[in-house]
């Protein structure tokens, strides 16, 4: 088998934040670094993250880290680890200054200075009043930042490979990895990208559900590549359901909505949140606003024709504001909803938006694994960033205004960390064939032709399997008839077919190989919520109510071989500070 | 519902071709609905599409001589038959997907990207709300291409005109108070071609799904210039 093979100090395998903002350092380092990506950068997901970036600048209320950190553990549910959180919301004062230094627009303040909003969950001095922590340019961060964390990398020379899609990891003979095969979209031909060091920051996997905030391109993939290398995803139980979706369809509406002052309403025209988080009423923290909506719903005071959504209300902002502060949002309710909320309030329900957990790693970036003696040790040169890792800086569950945090710090961080990766660790390593060639079956597969399930049928019907058996509440019978299923599911991809064997920009083969992904993540998410008899953060069982910091205050590893479930402690103890004990969470 | 794309696949077609296909329309349809339902029909139709919203840029095509972005233009808008091509002037890779290197290569030429001489202040470098202000309209761009390869300018001269996007970019960092390179990226602008092959034929402004409009800011360029007396 012979194969284009090229080499490079570092390979990263995604070009959303994460991606960009490793890329950045490591170009800015004159490391010979390749971005690999299935779409044109500014394509990559983070460009639809609306509201903003959490970081403690004090611009417009009193803040400091400390209270961040206090309420990201809070909001995590006390499953995130206390050293990460705490490096977290330190680092995310330098990270905010130095991304407007780079170039992002944020909106401003009368004072020159950045704008800050309040996001649920946010608190000055440990839970008490409303922080505003969130900086934004407009409701449209994500954008703003990704195209500046792109024009920075055009700057700095960084070799893209444009449009190229990820197969899979491959090995040396001493069996580290050592590169990735990928496939060229437009020619159907596939390349080995051999490096020292490896980063995936493939983001998200929200395609695992039929209905989603997430982009057609977020099916899991490094997650995927990472499982079957044999290394555990971690807490993937814990997946957020964004309260605020445009009902139907799943577009997302920012909490910046409920930030700037909006708030939801039941068909009797209610402010029902009150009831549920008296305090924090409609920001409270993203997990306890969606069971809201959805038992709302279910106890019949849902709006609408079929009493399934409620409303989102913010006409009293006035046109200014939600021209000024929310035009993105004023846009996409028009187009899909119909609605314009100056004057009319927009129909929403939850929707699959965040997984909280993913590759194992530590707050460098390093991929982590159980050890044979001690706790835990990296796997050599790899990586992973961004929402595909899990650091663990969000826990059960995550607060608004985290997700591009964690990505840009840690995305920072792991490039930081492979610069000197890379300086010490020269000696090149050469493709195992063996492992090459496993790699290729992932691709030849499709060649097979001849009777058998048409992969786009099976994809529809696993993510509705997904959304009807792993959804915001969940018991025991629901998913352990949905584990039947999706295991028939998984099964009947052995026999998946594709017809178009054209080997030009062949999409449909693109997206074949995406439900292999998405059947080895969904799979991760099942098994894991299957195993956790306790509801914290997003993980919510009716059959379980009741949060077990005796038995469950441990983190789940799923292992794809025999759909094994391991644990392994929370890190309670932060790098400076005191820890959070843990305390019952109400907002 | 009938609506014809326009089919090249270079693996087993010496021709493009247009094929139509029966769509069943459905309350609050967009045309990229429509496309992945003839994806269904058909597995070998190839276009770009992710987000779904309107913000990642990847599906702008032509409909019925009309460059837009499939996933915010309602179907209900579109006169029957539906045409759906790809973006006119550029190199067609299969169906609906053109090659757009050179779009990119125009907009990386322009620096897209602040420079700032000054060293670092250790807080944000500040900007009042209007200065901020004049960058409304400009960084909203998402890179989709429907106004370049709408503009006949951009079609004749592809490698020596920037286009409307590059040059709505350039105008970006012209307006933005933090950035220090004002003279270098005029400098860089000047010349017959790059900029001044504009000649406000507007088909930028009217298609772009954002709401953007280009022309002015090549007016604003070209009034900077005369300014600085260059």
């Amino acid at each position: 088998m012979s194969i284009p093979t090229r080499h490079f100090d570092a390979l990263i395998i995604g070009a959303g934040g994460a991606g960009l903002n490793a890329a950045l350092q490591l170009a800015s380092a004159d490391v010979h670094v390749a971005v690999v990506s299935k779409v044109f950068p500014t394509r990559s997901h983070t460009v639809a993250a609306q509201g903003g970036v959490n970081a403690a600048l004090a611009n417009v209320l009193p803040d400091n880290w400390h209270w961040h950190m206090f309420d990201t553990v809070k909001g995590s549910d006390y499953l995130g680890d206390q050293d990460a959180i705490e490096f977290m919301c330190r680092e995310a004062i330098p990270t905010v200054y130095e991304l407007e230094h780079a170039g992002v627009p944020f909106s401003r303040l009368d004072n020159g200075k950045i704008y800050q909003r309040p996001f649920g969950g946010q608190s000055q001095d440990f839970g008490g009043d409303q922080a505003a922590r969130t900086c934004a340019a407009a409701d449209r961060t994500g954008h703003a930042i990704l195209h500046t964390l792109y024009q920075q990398n055009i700057r700095a020379r960084t070799h893209f490979f444009d449009e190229f899609f990820a197969l899979d990891l491959v090995r040396d003979k001493e069996g580290a990895i050592c590169g990735a095969l990928v496939l060229e979209i437009e020619t159907g031909e596939p390349i080995l990208i051999e490096a020292t060091a490896i980063l995936l920051a493939t983001g998200g996997c929200g395609q695992i559900f039929r209905t989603t905030s997430n982009a057609h391109i977020n099916t899991g993939d490094g997650c995927a590549m990472t499982l079957r290398a044999g290394v555990p995803l971690m807490d993937m139980e814990f997946y957020q359901f964004h309260p605020t979706g445009i009902a139907g369809k799943g577009m997302l509406i920012t909490e910046g909505v409920r930030g700037e002052g909006g708030f939801l309403v039941n068909k009797d025209g209610e402010r029902f949140m009150e009831r549920y988080a008296p305090r924090a009423k409609d920001l409270a923290s993203r997990d306890v606003v969606a069971r809201s909506i959805v038992t709302e719903v279910k106890e019949g005071r849902g709006a609408g024709e079929n009493g399934d959504y409620i409303y989102l209300k913010l006409e009293h902002l006035g046109a200014n504001v939600i021209e000024k502060r929310l035009p993105g949002i004023r846009e996409s309710s028009r187009i899909f909803a119909g609605a314009d909320p100056v004057s009319q309030p927009i129909p929403v329900f939850p929707t699959a938006h965040y997984q909280m957990g993913g590759i194992p790693t530590d707050r460098f970036g390093r991929v982590v694994i159980p050890a044979k003696y001690g706790a835990e040790e990296a796997v050599a040169g790899l990586y992973a960033a961004g929402e595909c890792a899990c650091a663990s800086v969000h826990g059960a569950n995550r607060l608004g205004g985290n997700s591009l945090l964690d990505i840009l710090v840690f995305g920072r961080l792991a490039g930081k960390d492979i610069i000197e990766y890379v300086r010490t660790n020269h000696s090149r390593r050469e493709t195992d064939p063996v492992s090459l060639e496993q790699a290729m079956a992932r691709l030849t597969r499709w060649d097979h032709t001849g009777e058998g399930v048409p992969a786009h049928q099976l994809r529809a019907a696993f993510r509705k399997c997904m959304e009807d058996h792993a959804g915001v509440f969940r018991t025991e019978e629901v998913m352990a008839e949905g584990y039947k299923k999706l295991g028939e599911l998984r099964e009947c991809f052995k026999d998946a077919r594709l017809g178009d064997q054209s080997k030009v920009f062949n999409t449909a083969r693109i997206e074949a190989l995406e439900l292999e992904n998405l059947i080895d993540v969904g799979l991760a998410v099942a098994v894991s919520a299957l195993h956790r008899k306790e509801s914290r953060g997003a993980h919510s069982r009716p059959d379980y109510p009741k949060r077990d910091d005796v038995n469950w205050m441990k983190h789940s590893l799923y292992y794809r071989d025999g759909d094994r479930i391991d644990y392994k402690p929370v890190r309670t103890k932060p790098l400076t500070v005191e820890s959070f004990p843990p305390k019952e969470r109400t907002y | 519902m009938k609506v014809s794309v326009y089919r090249y696949n270079p693996d087993v077609d010496k021709r493009p071709r247009m094929q139509t296909y029966e769509v069943r329309p459905v309350q609050g349809m967009m045309l990229r609905d429509a496309l992945l339902e003839i994806k269904k029909q058909d597995e070998s139709f190839a276009f770009r599409h992710s987000c779904g919203e309107g913000v990642c840029g990847s599906d702008g095509v032509n409909v019925n001589g009309k460059n837009c972005l499939a996933c915010i233009t309602p179907i209900t808008e579109l006169s029957e038959p539906i045409v759906v091509r790809p973006f006119p002037g550029r190199p067609v890779i299969r169906d609906l997907v053109v090659d757009m290197t050179q779009f990119y290569e125009q907009y990386r030429s322009i620096k897209p990207y602040l420079i700032r001489n000054d060293p670092m202040p250790e807080q944000e470098i500040p900007q009042s709300p209007a200065d901020r202000d004049e960058l409304d309209g400009l960084y909203e761009c998402i890179l989709c291409g429907c106004c370049s390869t709408a503009c006949p300018s951009f079609w004749w001269n592809p490698e020596k005109f920037h286009g409307p996007a590059a040059l709505l970019q350039a105008w970006r960092f012209l307006a933005d108070t933090r950035d220090q390179a004002t003279e270098e990226r005029l400098d860089a602008l000047d010349g017959p071609y790059k900029l001044f092959r504009c000649h406000t034929i507007m088909n930028c402004v009217e298609v772009c799904p954002k709401g953007l409009n280009p022309t002015r800011a090549i007016g604003r360029i070209k009034d900077m210039m005369l300014e600085k007396g260059l």
